[in-house]
């Protein structure tokens, strides 16, 4: 009887996500297989399967507006997932003080990540054009010599794009970390009070070990944000000057669409996603030595409790002994 | 609930009335023309084709050339295919007449006798494909032209110049002034047009073709280090403000008096017309190159994805017809400031800078192919980004031309 209860929930639960594995399995599983496939083709604006082996890589590899992505992409991602982290974090512990009115200050903190990035690219590009931004109203108050013009150098320009990025992500970082500091038990800081441990450091070593989850979740969401950086770029530098700000999403995208060349841009996404499969491929590793850490370490505490049981049987033995 | 119904009731009946009338049909454009002179210019085509016709001309503007195309491409692919589309003239198309996605327009061309009235000839052959006519060219724009502005040049105390090397040596007078001598938009078709032009004045038409026709790669390792670092002595008289400009934001330097010049296709005419500024007074046009001008016959095209609907094909030939009816083409390249597709048009009202052009194009010997009939799409954009990445950066002339030769020799 038990048992066929059992089956009867569990064929409801396979009815209930056959949509989802099936846009899975479509969507995913079936279009990256065909995006690989095609990368290795001489697709230009339809898709076809005239082979050309390597090709696409080879020229992929020799194109410096790639070369130019790829490394923008890394210098984005790491300096914008840093700088929200920092700012968000500091701004939750400053929201964190029991200030008044701090719902309003989280909608204003919160604001920008609710705003599309082609409005935050159109507003960053106009406070960072030096004949009407920032650098325009501080030299119209008599600074001469105030310069904020990122965008309009092939050397700084990704700078002012990280900027941008910053001031669209802390936010919502904030509002993530907020809620982990939140879930963190009041009893520790009471605790930390009573040891006289300084407020700063109750909030750098104690609360921070503690809100893991929070911190993943906000940098997952940094990195997912960092990978499709597109609609930013768009708006703010067009990818220029130069070919100074591209990113790996923008040539992807131009490729497939206005370029006409399919077997290109699938090659570049190919390359896009590479480094998310190693990454999953390390987690894969890592949870796998983990399992198998806790299995040993599982087996190793059976042994000890057998260890122990013995051993009180044999204190108990010379007892019985006796 | 009886609220509901009702209202639910009224809707439904609005939904059916208004499906009721089709017979006269919708042509959905996609344009890119939205500059103040250019929307002047496809609002006469709008408006004589609603005139003309019972059908509706439905506007779908989107801002920048290769915004639009992407559009219109994924809407062909996507099955949901506009009925009408703006192309620019050479190979951006080329896929889409293979595989049988357009409208074929052959017995409309034969019966007006296209053929025989568009000039020059090469116009035609962009939308003339194996016997067969798949678009239809409206006007022929050159991108050889540069737009001076009088005030300034005389405020700096120079004469307009009749040579690059003229102007460069001119330039520092200009920006002591407090002009910008040389207005420029940092996108790359900007910077890539302007290099064109720089690039034709210097090696000249033969020498440009044998390049880009025929990948000469030999005669472009002797002959392009000098057109890159002519190209690059321009930039020192840039203004700060030259990142992702507008091309008509760029114009509107030299429209203001506030640059002196600007490389710019004949499209630019149109701002100087919509700011009411004269040419020979306000503004100078010079045709380009300035020793023996010639005529670069880009332009745009219109071409009509296949429809399901015969209402809506009928809609489609009927608005290609009026594209080129002669009236129609006089008053469109009159607002647009570019060069009609046939010669029987009145272009009495044209200012003094179109008539320079319809002279110059008069000659065959000053026609210059555009280098999108030769190029893909592919390989003009891997240009686009090597020009503007010379021109952003440091990069040394050397590597470029290396660049620019591997592109050539890799493209199909």
């Amino acid at each position: 009887m038990a048992q066929r209860r059992w089956r009867l929930s569990s064929l409801q639960a396979i009815i209930g996500t056959i949509p989802l594995i099936g846009v899975s399995v479509g969507v995913f599983v079936i279009c990256i297989i065909f995006s690989i496939l095609w990368s290795f083709t001489s697709s230009k604006l339809f898709p076809n399967f005239d082979w050309v082996g390597f090709e696409n890589y080879d020229r992929l590899w020799q194109t410096s507006r790639w070369i130019v992505s790829v490394q923008n992409i890394w210098l984005f991602g790491v300096l914008s997932i840093v700088g929200n982290m920092v700012f968000g974090y500091v701004l939750a512990v400053f929201m964190d003080q029991r200030i008044r009115m701090e719902d309003t200050f989280r909608s204003i903190f919160l604001y920008p990540f609710a705003m599309s990035l082609v409005v935050t690219g159109l507003v960053w590009q106009w406070m960072m054009d030096p004949n009407l931004g920032v650098q325009a109203a501080m030299q119209n108050l008599g600074l001469e010599w105030f310069r904020f013009a990122p965008l309009t150098d092939a050397n700084t320009a990704i700078y002012g794009v990280i900027v941008a990025g910053i001031w669209q992500g802390t936010g919502v970082t904030m509002a993530i970390l907020l809620a982990g500091l939140r879930g963190v038990d009041q009893e520790i800081w009471k605790a930390a009070k009573v040891d006289g441990i300084p407020n700063w450091r109750t909030y750098l070593f104690i609360a921070l070990p503690m809100m893991r989850g929070a911190i993943a979740t906000a940098f997952v969401l940094q990195c997912v944000g960092v990978v499709r950086v597109y609609d930013l770029i768009i708006a703010l530098t067009q990818g220029g000057p130069g070919i100074a700000t591209q990113m790996p999403a923008v040539f992807v995208i131009q490729h497939i669409t206005n370029r006409q060349n399919v077997g290109m841009g699938m090659a570049a996404a190919a390359m896009m996603l590479a480094p998310i499969i190693v990454l999953i491929a390390i987690r894969a590793l890592v949870m796998w030595r983990a399992a198998a850490q806790e299995k040993r370490a599982a087996k190793l505490a059976i042994a000890a409790e057998e260890r122990e049981r013995l051993e009180a049987a044999g204190i108990a033995a010379p007892v019985a002994a006796e | 609930m009886k609220r509901f119904v009702t209202a639910a009731a009224v809707s439904a009946a609005a939904l059916l009335g208004t499906t009721a009338y089709t017979q006269a049909a919708e042509v959905e454009v996609i344009h890119w023309w939205t500059s103040g002179g250019e929307q002047a210019a496809v609002s006469v085509f709008a408006s004589e084709f609603e005139a003309r016709t019972e059908h509706t001309w439905l506007d779908t503007a989107i801002a920048g050339g290769e915004n639009a195309r992407a559009a219109t491409m994924q809407r062909i692919l996507g099955g949901d295919a506009p009925g009408a589309a703006q192309f620019n003239p050479g190979r951006q198309y080329e896929e889409l007449i293979e595989a049988g996605l357009l409208l074929d327009l052959t017995e409309l061309a034969e019966s007006e006798g296209w053929r025989d009235f568009m000039r020059p000839p090469s116009t035609m052959a962009a939308c003339d494909v194996d016997g067969q006519v798949w678009c239809v060219p409206v006007n022929i724009h050159s991108w050889n032209w540069a737009w001076a502005s009088i005030p300034v040049f005389e405020a700096a105390g120079v004469e307009m110049p009749t040579s690059f090397a003229e102007f460069l040596e001119a330039a520092p007078a200009i920006q002591e002034a407090g002009y910008i001598p040389f207005a420029i938009g940092g996108e790359g078709w900007q910077i890539n047009g302007a290099f064109g032009v720089v690039q034709t004045s210097i090696i000249g038409l033969d020498n440009r073709e044998a390049i880009l026709n025929g990948k000469d790669l030999d005669l472009a390792r002797e002959l392009m280090p000098e057109v890159f670092e002519t190209f690059r002595s321009f930039k020192p008289f840039t203004d700060e403000g030259s990142a992702n400009r507008n091309w008509n934001d760029t114009t509107n330097l030299v429209v203001t008096d506030q640059a002196a010049l600007q490389i710019m296709g004949d499209w630019a005419r149109g701002e100087f017309a919509v700011a009411g500024e004269v040419a020979g007074e306000d503004y100078e046009c010079l045709a380009l190159p300035l020793a023996s001008p010639t005529v670069s016959t880009g332009g745009d095209i219109f071409l009509f994805p296949k429809q399901g609907d015969p209402d809506v094909e009928a809609a489609q030939l009927e608005m290609a017809s009026m594209m080129v009816s002669p009236q129609v083409q006089a008053l469109f390249n009159n607002a647009k400031g570019s060069m009609p597709i046939r010669g029987d048009v009145d272009m009495s009202l044209a200012d003094a800078c179109m008539q320079k052009g319809l002279a110059i194009i008069e000659d065959e010997a000053n026609i210059q192919v555009d280098a999108q009939r030769w190029l893909t799409e592919d390989t003009n954009a891997q240009m686009n980004d090597l020009i503007a990445e010379f021109w952003a950066t440091d990069m040394s002339v050397e590597d470029a031309v290396n660049s620019y030769v591997s592109i050539l020799e890799n493209a199909d």
